[in-house]
């Protein structure tokens, strides 16, 4: 039993990182009903900015919670400019296009920095830094909670506040949740819809580049296609929870985390990303709207 | 506008399949005169590239020392380098760029099997020499009479550990944890449970994990309720590092076991102080005293500043086998190279004593070494029965 | 009627006829990058059917090509060794029987297609295209897992049957074949659904069915190309079947125009050839540009003409070809 629980506990932990990336995810559907492909491999640039950051500025040499701190705030620095950037230089032209050109150039941006890290990086891979140790365990009632893992999971959680907090609760939220309503409408109302765009991505690749400085902590290989198949699984976690739907992202993503955990400790390790692409499947066959979105209807 | 654009695509593509073939001449025949031209495929860049790269820094070793005391026959050797990132159809491509545009006399490489496989049947068909220095997969020299090695094969090499384990650790429960996407760790795993029932040992649990997989919490933490006594980890490097850290995350405190796919810089790298106190099987290890080893390793650090891990010595062994036999062969012919390279015997190289047998893999023993702080120390020999 | 006869006639008995000629006049390593450029014509064609006729956006490609290499190659490699027909010679046996096994490897490709066209009923073209794209994933991980193809260990041994012969027949017969289906009222129907789904299921065109079957001929071809891949490399891994081949595909078909089989050809020929073409500046510098090169062109394509190089143009809309145009479409009645 206290294995359950133990593997419980294992995948919230992932399942809080796919959250911060999920959320990017969300966020960039709700307003562009665009998949931006390129997300998970900002993901990728934050882990390998927190990785140069640490070499750069001596942080591995001085481990402790104000190290993690600069590494996620250049991260986080960081890959809001790449969002920015992706958004200003590859998509806003193709706004008005089908949506399927959009998509092959999300793939083609993916790609890119995919293989334009491996050039830039080297492909193999490197070992990030130890920026906070782990030391002893908690235990509880049989059950291990590792001092990372917990501090990933606050970490995590704190950054979705936050980012709830923006949404719901600030005025440019309130244009964010306008302009995903409706384009137009939202211009006539006066809200700038291009800025705002940016600061949908902004936010977003910021989060995403968190995630990557955690993942980094706790799995200390990075190399320049680990975007790849995280990207994939918190695109699905977004899709469960209701694309578009901040809080399903969340739910979302701890239920894949977990849902993962199990299926490799019960069934096999090999169908873990197949795992993924069933959840999806699953979910748009029988509720294409996820756990938490809203059916809309398709005008003609 | 669009119709140039076309006529361009067609002249491009046109200019791209257009050359006349070659004239015929016989393999013997080298870029210059005085230059034999050996092909190496490796995996310079990818997932395991420092597999490629110290394999090249090896071979490229061998050759300058070779070509320094006079070449072979009187001529130097040249070795062209293509590089396979790592994928078995690149391999194939570039090994037959090699042998049929390039003209090679004969291949060294690769380092591994699922590529060595790849390639072996067109250096067979060409009748071109191959060499491949560290592919440990059985069916490779198995494609035919012109496909060789000088490393040993997993069947010794799963019995090797097997053995450590029950003779050495005396232990008697072993957990695996095998990565189901490498032929290597599969097979070497299958090997190990075959010689280490035999010794009276048992297999309490078997997992599986996937290479470019960073979380193995599910797999350890049901092994973990198996209470093994060891976990024998036969993957690459990449994935082992992982592995050992987040066992001792999980309270794993048992000694890992490995292959030779762990030896490289980066598994301490990655690994740190969690793989204290465990081992793997290897074919060389660079503390042993032996004089030959002890200036080989001199020679590589005056080059390329660093310890030669096993791929470099493997290289290096390899590509003075080839030397070797080509100097004992009546003429450059790939046919009197092969015949050369069969009759191999007792060649001292810094990996050990190699011999090619009738299936044409090489007889030699493998060492274990213990991973302490960072380093990897010998612990023990083992010679083949 | 006769006229298709004849066109297949005249076609493959050309590539037939040229098949032992061609290896002695081009240099072995120019004429395997020829050999993987009509296996990409095929791929890239097939593709086009799917992504650029019908609009469905398949990125799952190359478990369809993956799934037909590894059916023909377990069949030629099991009972290969047992053929028994003694009043054939070796030859005739060979042929029909590497026949047999490309046709089954393209028919359990055809299946799989169906099942993966299936699901595509429900979804929309962004979710389309994750879903394709996981089944491709999915195939490959299940062949990784069946040991009687080798997993991961790959299957070796696999007969070098392909040749000239073979590889271009089967791609003047794809195109052949999607070419009739293109100027054919199944055609429109396809071209219908691709332009405005809802429209065409209100004017009585049965998506569902279309769809599907724009999958499964897709499929088909992609595995009957896998056939041959496997058929001339020896040797089929698992690897090979991952996402960046789907993306090379889909790429080929991008960039030469979706919808343009014209396109799909040269642009097939182009990609494998500047493949080759880059690979002296890898050797040069050590690094693989290849990819960046091609995402790079990816972006540049869909940012200033989204429509390819064809458009959804073929080779008979330019000047000399335009009187092989058969039945062009008269949008206005005209002539």
């Amino acid at each position: 039993m206290a294995e359950f629980f133990q593997h419980i506990i294992n995948g919230l932990g992932v399942g809080a990182i796919y959250a911060l990336i999920a959320l990017g995810y969300t966020m960039v559907f709700g307003i562009l009903q665009l998949i931006n492909f390129a997300h998970g491999d900002v993901y990728m640039l934050g882990a390998f900015a927190g990785f140069y950051v640490s070499h750069y500025f001596g942080l591995a040499k001085n481990p402790g919670l104000f190290s993690l701190l600069v590494a996620l705030a250049c991260s986080m620095a960081a890959c809001g400019a790449i969002g920015y950037c992706i958004e200003r230089f590859a998509y806003r032209r193709l706004r008005k296009q089908p949506r399927v050109n959009v998509l092959i150039t999300a793939v083609g941006v993916s790609l890119f920095l995919e293989f334009g890290g491996q050039l830039l990086f080297g492909a193999d891979p490197k070992f990030f830094p130890t920026l906070y140790e782990s030391g002893e365990p908690l235990v509880f009632a049989g059950i291990q909670i590792n001092r990372l893992q917990l501090l990933v999971f606050v970490v995590s959680m704190l950054l979705m506040f936050g980012l709830r907090y923006i949404i719901f609760y600030t005025k440019k939220g309130k244009a964010m949740r306008a302009v995903s309503f409706n384009h137009d409408l939202s211009a006539l109302m006066g809200i700038p819809v291009d800025q705002i765009i940016s600061l949908t991505f902004v936010l977003g690749s910021a989060l995403a580049g968190a995630a990557g400085i955690l993942v980094g902590l706790t799995y200390p290989k990075i190399d320049p296609l680990m975007g790849v198949m995280f990207g994939l699984k918190a695109f699905v976690a977004a899709v469960v929870g209701g694309i578009g739907n901040v809080t399903g992202a969340l739910i979302g993503a701890l239920l894949m985390g977990v849902a993962e955990a199990l299926v490799v400790a019960y069934w096999s390790s090999t169908y873990r990303d197949a795992l993924a692409f069933g959840i999806l499947i699953v979910i748009l066959l029988f509720k294409p709207t996820g756990l938490l979105g809203r059916a809309a209807a398709e005008k003609v | 506008m669009n119709k140039k654009i076309l006529l361009l695509l067609l002249i491009t593509t046109a200019l791209t399949f257009c050359t006349k073939k070659q004239e015929t001449t016989t393999q013997t025949s080298t870029a210059s005169a005085d230059e034999i031209l050996i092909g190496e495929v490796g995996s310079l860049t990818g997932g395991e590239a420092t597999f490629g790269t110290s394999t090249r820094d090896g071979i490229d070793l061998a050759f300058k020392k070779i070509n320094a005391q006079g070449g072979v026959k009187g001529k130097k050797l040249k070795v062209l380098i293509l590089d396979d990132q790592g994928k078995p159809e690149e391999a194939a491509i570039a090994v037959t760029k090699l042998i049929t545009q390039d003209r090679v006399i004969a291949i060294l490489g690769e380092v591994a099997s699922s590529r060595s496989l790849a390639m072996a049947p067109i250096a067979q068909a060409n009748k071109i020499p191959m060499v491949t220095p560290s592919s440990t997969n059985p069916k490779v020299t198995q494609v035919g009479d012109y496909i060789f090695r000088v490393c040993f094969i997993d069947p010794f090499q799963g019995s090797v550990m097997a053995q450590f384990a029950a003779n050495t650790l005396k232990v008697k429960k072993v957990a695996i944890l095998r990565d189901i996407k490498n032929d290597y760790s599969v097979g070497l795993a299958n090997f190990f449970t075959e010689t280490f029932k035999k010794l009276g040992g048992q297999i309490v649990g078997d997992q599986s994990y996937s290479a470019g997989d960073v979380d193995f919490k599910s797999q350890l933490t049901s092994l973990k309720t198996k209470n093994p006594e060891a976990l024998f980890v036969p993957g690459y490097y990449t994935e082992v590092g992982l592995i050992a850290r987040q066992a001792r995350e999980m309270g794993v405190k048992v000694s890992l076991l490995g292959g030779d796919g762990w030896d490289s810089e980066k598994l301490t790298q990655i690994g740190g102080a969690a793989l204290n106190g465990s081992f793997f099987s290897n074919h060389y290890t660079p503390d042993d005293q032996s004089p030959q080893i002890q200036k080989f390793i001199e020679e590589f650090k005056a080059d390329f500043k660093a310890v030669p891990d096993s791929l470099a010595a493997m290289g290096y062994d390899a590509a003075m086998v080839l030397a070797d036999a080509m100097r004992r062969a009546p003429s450059l012919s790939p046919q009197d190279i092969r015949q050369a390279l069969a009759n191999t015997k007792n060649y001292s190289g810094v990996t050990g004593v190699i011999t090619i047998n009738k299936n044409r893999d090489a007889v030699k023993s493998a060492v274990v070494l213990e991973v302490k702080d960072g380093k990897f120390i010998f612990k023990e020999k083992l010679n083949p029965s | 009627m006769i006229k298709n006869f004849l066109w297949l006639f005249f076609g493959c008995g050309l590539f037939i006829v040229l098949s032992p000629i061609v290896p002695e006049m081009i240099n072995p390593y120019f004429f395997t990058i020829l050999i993987y450029a009509g296996i990409n014509i095929t791929l890239a064609v097939s593709l086009n059917l799917i992504n650029g006729i019908t609009g469905q956006f398949s990125m799952g490609h190359a478990g369809f090509m993956a799934v037909g290499g590894y059916v023909s190659a377990f069949l030629t490699t099991t009972y290969g060794g047992s053929l028994q027909l003694p009043f054939l010679s070796i030859e005739i046996q060979e042929f029909l029987f590497f026949s047999f096994s490309l046709f089954v490897g393209g028919l359990s490709s055809a299946f799989l297609g169906y099942l993966v066209g299936l699901p595509s009923l429900r979804l929309r073209g962004d979710y389309l295209a994750i879903v394709t794209l996981g089944f491709g994933e999915i195939i490959r991980v299940v062949i990784l897992n069946i040991e009687a193809v080798g997993g991961a260990r790959g299957l070796p041994g696999i007969p070098k049957w392909t040749n000239f012969g073979w590889v271009f027949t089967i791609a003047f017969v794809c195109i052949l074949v999607f070419q009739r289906i293109l100027q054919s009222p199944h055609g429109r129907a396809l071209l219908a659904i691709r332009e405005d789904e809802i429209a065409a299921e209100a004017m009585g065109v049965n998506t569902t069915r279309y769809k599907v079957t724009a999958f499964m001929l897709g499929a088909f071809f992609a595995g009957v190309a896998g056939g041959l891949f496997g058929h001339f490399l020896t040797y089929l891994n698992p690897q090979t079947f991952d996402f960046n081949r789907s993306f090379e595909i889909i790429i080929m078909v991008v960039l030469g125009g979706m919808g343009s089989t014209t396109g799909a050809v040269v642009a097939a020929l182009f990609l494998t050839g500047l493949r080759e073409l880059l690979r002296p500046l890898q050797e040069i510098t050590r690094l693989d540009f290849r990819m960046v090169i091609y995402s790079l062109m990816l972006i540049f394509i869909m940012l200033t003409k989204p429509n390819g190089f064809f458009g959804s143009k073929e080779i008979t809309d330019f000047g000399p070809f335009r009187r092989f145009k058969k039945n062009p479409l008269n949008l206005a009645g005209e002539k």
